[in-house]
């Protein structure tokens, strides 16, 4: 029986959404929630009642949409319309319509570079299926990866395709994603684990929210494929504090897939065991990091450890983990699926398949994006995010928080992957990117990014905990307009002593947003310094008058 | 498996959730954080009682408790006082989109900042490390309930019904 049979021999209730005639899909993401979809939902729902469309009508939530600026967002399928900016009171009419024309104007097109420049495979459900619904993913060719990996292929087969697909992690650091499977799968010991980084701590960052609540089953699958490859019985997935949806989402999740016999003893009959628990954090950047986290799930204190050991050879309860990131996980069914040369196809020769962007900041766009590697950020800004609104000019766009850099106009056709970021002092990160106008100064966004870092310093090591402290009052002098020109020798000498230093990535990173400032907008922080202080930092104002 | 060998600080039956959450995960050690979720959830706050009967119930010395406790953001050692809160989001995006102008304005007419309360101590202000909705920034929650593109305006009245509604 190939994968596809043994799905549907398997998964007992069949979907009804064929048998409806009109699919009605509410976006749920965090975004449109905020604006009250949730009540949306329930009105429209009320609509299909009273018009009597039970039976031919179906109102469903769905993950985030993408386009959060436009929200709350409703689409209609097979009519394959959008509708923006949706209340409460459209619910009759958008019924009304569904064998007429659509309602004309809440019409959100669709035909616009925002929907057409974009490529999904993370994102490939979210928006589309109900994320409470297993049948709905496995309606969306979900488990099939993992059932063909059970069966037909070895863990070996299975990492080689991994290698092959040229994978890198999305968490940050851009580590291939092959070579860690290796590690973990060849290190010594009978247990092992596999560790979901759902923790998303960068301020300004949804993606990993994005697909634990929109595609849930999507990590499930991802990690069972992961422990049957390295040789797991047990997952954690490790979800940030705030994100008490996708707890829910996730734990309904793998609830439904345990009954479907997807999670559990034996799965599909096979020998291969592999169970998941959710683990919630507790309010912490650096438990973000990995060896943090570990500890966070051990039940202590999450400050990192010195590594090596690595997690791949020494990680939870001294055990081999392999620890990866919400996105890169998620990129696995599909690669599975269609095998290591089509993933490899897209994008460009350091960096494969596609990127998730949360975009925000003073573009047009607001919300959430998956491009292929080595679009331009030219494209990526002004036409997939519409450019800046309200006749604002564009100054810079931020990537990767508190641990990346700015960058200027003049890199915007630049193709994107980890190594261009990377010479231009920025990082891929974990798919943050904001834009920046001219209305911003950058002196402030570095001091808000210092802060940041001064306040999630967990204080393990001197060079982070008292350097942070220092950079961000140097900072607010600059900010103030009060430094002297050795205020900015000292700067950049504290930027050269954290990063070269610090015993995690939370300090090491910590001065990148001041660097990268100083790098391009090197002026901006010459406009705050006093003339009147000398260079040796003696006001000589005062050292005149007291004369 | 261990069982509960230590007594509930009360008998108030809402410790019976703290212990079927410690339960669930076999009273281990690494059952700590999860615990002290679930107590905070039920009580509102973790009290010295509450860390001493974790600390006992799964076998961590009370100054790794406390440790924990103390380390992360999300657990309280105070008794929640307002009746209403106001969270802020403090990520990227809002503090772009004029989050400090809103903050200022709070202090300077409701003499309200992040961390405290109203003078009559209705209404608190708390922050958040994104909440995640920077679609929308700058974002607050509202005695739980999200508001979009906020303003000084909107804020300030929000926060203004709250205080003279219940005088
Ligand atoms: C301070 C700090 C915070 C981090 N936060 C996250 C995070 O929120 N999510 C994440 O996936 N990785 C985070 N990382 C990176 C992890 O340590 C780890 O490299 C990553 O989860 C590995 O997954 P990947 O190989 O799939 O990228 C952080 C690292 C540091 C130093
Ligand atoms: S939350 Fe609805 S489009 Fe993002």
């Amino acid at each position: 029986m190939n994968p596809e049979e043994l799905l549907q021999k398997n998964v007992s209730h069949q979907l009804t959404a064929e048998a409806h005639g009109h699919d009605v899909r509410v976006c749920m993401g965090a975004g449109c929630m905020s604006l009250h979809s949730d009540q949306i939902k329930s009105a429209l729902t009320a609509q299909v009642k009273q018009h009597g469309r039970d039976k031919s009508c179906h109102v469903k939530g769905v993950g985030c949409m993408g386009l959060c600026a436009a929200g709350p967002l409703v689409s209609v399928e097979p009519q394959g319309v959008l509708y923006k900016e949706v209340t409460e009171e459209d619910a009759g009419e958008i019924i009304d319509s569904l064998n007429k024309a659509p309602v004309a104007r809440l019409i959100c097109p669709t035909d616009t570079p925002f929907f057409q420049n974009q490529m999904k495979i993370v994102l490939e459900n979210c928006g589309k299926i109900d994320p409470e619904r297993i049948e709905e993913y496995v309606n969306a060719d979900g488990y099939i990866a993992l059932i063909k990996a059970l069966t037909e292929m070895t863990p070996n087969d299975v990492i080689t395709q991994v290698m092959r697909s040229g994978l890198r992690g999305r968490g940050g650091g851009g580590y291939p994603t092959g070579l860690k499977w290796t590690t973990v799968a060849k290190a010594d010991g009978t247990q092992k684990y596999v560790i979901c980084n759902g923790d998303e701590g960068d301020p300004g960052a949804f993606m990993d929210r994005g697909v634990m609540e929109g595609d849930p089953h999507r990590l499930i699958e991802a990690m069972a494929i992961a422990g049957y490859a390295v040789g797991a019985d047990t997952g954690y997935i490790f979800v940030r504090g705030e994100y008490s949806m996708s707890v829910k989402r996730l734990r309904k999740a793998i609830m439904q897939a345990e009954r479907q016999a997807l999670l559990g003893k034996n799965i599909f009959n096979t020998p291969f065991s592999f169970q998941i628990e959710v683990r919630i954090g507790a309010g912490a950047f650096v438990s973000g990091e990995e060896t943090a986290l570990i500890a966070c799930i051990e039940g202590r204190r999450g400050v990192p450890s010195p590594r090596p050991p690595y997690p791949a050879e020494r990680g939870l309860w001294g055990c081999p983990t392999l620890i990866n990131n919400v996105e890169t996980l998620a990129n696995i069914p599909s690669i599975i699926r269609n095998g290591a040369d089509w993933f490899s196809n897209i994008g460009t020769r350091t960096g494969k398949g596609t990127v998730v962007f949360a975009m925000t900041g003073r573009v047009q766009n607001t919300g959430l994006i998956e491009v292929p590697m080595g679009t331009p950020l030219r494209e990526v800004i002004f036409d997939i995010g519409g450019g800046v609104p309200d006749g604002g000019t564009f100054k810079a766009v931020q990537m990767g928080g508190p641990s990346g850099g700015c960058i200027p106009e003049q890199y915007l056709d630049m193709p994107i992957d980890f190594d261009s970021l990377l010479e231009i002092g920025a990082i891929m990160g974990s798919g943050g990117m904001l834009v920046i106008d001219d209305s911003a100064s950058m002196v402030d966004m570095a001091k808000f990014f210092m802060e940041f870092c001064r306040i999630e310093s967990c204080g393990k090591c001197v060079p982070c905990r008292v350097g942070t402290v220092q950079m961000h009052e140097l900072l607010i002098r600059f900010s103030e307009g009060t430094a002297t020109e050795r205020d900015l020798v000292l700067l950049e000498e504290l930027c050269d002593l954290v990063r070269h230093t610090s015993l995690c990535g939370l300090g090491q990173s910590a001065p990148n947003p001041v660097l990268s400032t100083l790098r391009y907008f090197r002026h901006e922080y010459m406009a705050q310094i006093r003339p009147d202080f000398g260079a040796n930092g003696v006001d000589t104002h005062e050292s005149r008058s007291t004369s | 498996m261990k069982t509960v060998k230590s007594a509930a600080p009360s008998t108030d039956n809402r410790w019976r959730i703290v212990d079927a959450a410690m339960r669930r995960l076999g009273f281990q050690p690494h059952a700590l954080i999860e615990t002290l979720h679930v107590t905070q959830e039920t009580f509102g706050f973790l009290d010295e009682d509450a860390l001493r009967y974790i600390a006992a119930t799964l076998g961590v010395p009370l100054s790794q408790v406390y440790g924990v406790a103390t380390f992360y953001r999300a657990f309280t050692l105070k008794p929640k006082g307002a009746h209403h809160t106001c969270v802020v989001c403090t990520g990227t995006a809002c503090h772009l989109k004029g989050l400090p102008e809103i903050l200022a304005a709070l202090e300077a007419e409701l003499g309200l900042s992040p961390g405290g309360s109203t003078p009559d101590g209705k209404a608190a202000l708390m922050t958040a490390r994104c909440l995640a909705s920077c679609g929308l920034a700058p974002a607050a929650v509202f005695d739980g309930k999200m508001v979009g593109n906020l303003t000084s305006a909107t804020a300030l009245k929000r926060i203004r019904q709250w205080v003279e509604h219940e005088s």
